[in-house]
């Protein structure tokens, strides 16, 4: 079971939350410029690595906000949260 | 390679049985094979019995981070069924079955496969509907199917909770009789076995931790044993999917997620075929030793750690006693879990990618255990030729590329 610290409320059950994915995914802003193996790439393609992961958790039981967590998926450890208009704070060659 | 018979457990019972050889050489890697595949689960096994009975290609190793079955394969809870909607699943799904039906006698070791059916449970009236749908389009492809009614349920399950008062009432089923389940472990040691006796190298504690490439093309593999070359290397890797990619140097669209399981003590034989239901999330079936394996659906995050949350447990516990009141003071010997390679469509992909000579087959997911000698069987091919064999065509990476997606969510959408 994970301990998820929601920036708002704080540490809470992982039974309040609900698992959005991979976070910054940026949506491409011309969608029709792009070739088919670009879309196919936003659209499906995922990193999934085995280590630190930033990922998106939304809140449903609570505050009901989305927000990032960086976590690793191979301990489960999280050592960070921060809020969608907040910088990731580690960097990527941290992860 | 020793054959397993009647007279020569006779023969060595003797001799108290101090002399049978191993069953598979501890075979050490060489420098350079004409195909590796990395994986030693039973779909990497597969591919490699299948390459040297198939085509005839025994330059071939098997490379395994750890030990043969200590993957999925070991892990899974063996349902086997080809009852899939659409018609290229029905293909890839129903090559397995046919092979499932001789593989005791192809392998020489008992493979325990038991074809004592499935029933897929339906709870609203659209359920019901599109049960009738799967069932129709199986029989157009060839493939047993029926469609049961409550009555037909509780013929079969007569401890069925089937109280129209329940959160998720049982209205029928879909029935497929050759379905069932096998051995798991006996699935890995039987193909490693067979594969070595043809000639394939199976080489254990052998991580793979680089992919070696040259102009575009595959040259070969670092490991944990040193580096080896080869012509053609075939990633099977399951939920370590992602990890191999990257180190090919592109990307997939696959998640690992862990897949949790379970089995109760052993109690008397009650429950003689396996039930599943996608709305309630959870399928039963009894193993010979009495346990009932139980499992459902996956932990919602991405995970590589072999263990899920105790919440997911609660979750189809509570499906479980709803459907079956009888289990409800069962105790529980075992939990575990594996990590398992989900794809956006549900299905796998099977074939070429982005660099020369590497070919993944990976994206089961949930269900490949089923798959397990259908896709070594048509991996092989593919290996051996080059190209995709005409039924693993439709599995490409390509599919996200072109749109061509074949979505089985309907039928995979339970953990099998
Ligand atoms: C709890 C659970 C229940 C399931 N129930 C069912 C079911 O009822 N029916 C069904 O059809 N399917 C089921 N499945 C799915 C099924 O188990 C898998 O789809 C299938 O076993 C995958 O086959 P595999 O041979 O590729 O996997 P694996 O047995 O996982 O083989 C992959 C192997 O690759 C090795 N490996 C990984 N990285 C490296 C590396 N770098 N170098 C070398 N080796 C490496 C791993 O150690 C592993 O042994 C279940 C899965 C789980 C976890
Ligand atoms: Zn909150």
């Amino acid at each position: 079971m994970l301990l998820i610290p929601c920036p708002w409320c704080g540490p809470r059950d992982e039974s309040e939350f609900s698992y959005g994915g991979e976070a910054h995914i940026a949506r491409p802003r011309e969608p029709e410029s792009l070739s088919d193996a670009e879309w196919a790439d936003y659209q499906f393609m995922r990193t999934n690595p085995c280590g630190w992961h930033r990922e998106q958790w939304l809140h449903a039981h609570g505050c009901r906000r989305w927000f990032n967590v960086e976590r690793n998926t191979a301990t489960y450890a999280i050592r960070a949260a921060y809020r969608l208009d907040e910088a990731p704070p580690h960097r990527e060659d941290a992860l | 390679m020793q054959r397993y018979s009647a007279l020569n457990i006779a023969r060595h019972a003797a001799t108290g049985h101090r002399h049978w050889e191993p069953a598979w050489r501890q075979a050490a890697p060489r420098r350079r094979y004409r195909v590796l595949i990395v994986g030693g689960g039973g779909h990497g096994l597969a591919s490699a019995y299948y390459l040297a009975r198939e085509h005839g290609i025994t330059d071939v190793a098997v490379l395994e981070k750890g030990w043969i079955g200590g993957g999925n394969t070991g892990r899974n809870t063996t349902i086997v069924r080809s009852n899939y909607l659409w018609s290229a699943s029905a293909a890839l799904y129903e090559q397995s079955m046919k092979l499932w039906e001789g593989l005791s006698a192809d392998l020489n070791f008992n493979v325990m496969f038991s074809q004592r059916g499935v029933l897929n449970l339906g709870h609203t009236l659209q359920d019901m509907r599109d049960i009738r749908r799967r069932v129709n389009a199986n029989r157009l492809n060839g493939i047993d199917g029926e469609v049961l009614d409550q009555a037909g349920v509780k013929k079969r399950v007569p401890f069925i909770n089937t109280d129209p008062g329940i959160r998720f009432p049982v209205m029928g089923a879909s029935w497929q009789p050759r379905a069932g389940i096998a051995r798991h472990d006996a699935v890995a040691w039987g193909f490693a076995r067979a594969a070595d006796s043809l000639g394939v190298d199976v080489v254990e504690n052998c991580e793979v931790t680089g992919i070696r490439r040259e102009n575009g093309s595959v040259v070969g593999v670092d490991t944990s044993r040193g580096p080896i070359d080869a012509d053609r290397v075939g990633v099977v890797v399951a939920g370590h999917a992602g990890v191999l990619a990257e180190m090919g140097g592109f990307r997939l669209p696959i998640e690992s997620h862990p897949l949790q399981a379970l089995v109760s003590e052993p109690i008397k034989p009650i429950l003689d075929t396996v039930v599943m239901s996608n709305a309630i999330h959870v399928y039963v079936s009894q193993s010979d030793k009495g346990e009932l394996v139980i499992g459902a659906g996956i932990d919602a995050y991405n995970g590589y750690g072999q263990r899920g949350s105790m919440q997911t447990i609660e979750h189809f516990l509570s499906a479980l006693v709803e459907l079956y009141p009888i289990f409800s003071r069962m105790r529980l010997l075992r939990h575990w879990g594996g990590i398992v390679d989900t794809c956006p469509d549900a299905s796998p992909i099977i074939g070429k990618t982005p660099v020369k000579g590497l070919y993944f087959n990976c994206g089961w997911g949930t269900g490949g255990f089923k798959a397990t000698p259908g896709s070594g069987w048509v991996f092989a091919h593919t290996l051996a030729t080059g190209e995709p064999h005409p039924i693993n065509e439709p599995f490409s990476l390509q599919r996200f590329e072109t749109g061509a997606l074949v979505d089985e969510h309907g039928a995979a959408a339970v953990a099998h």
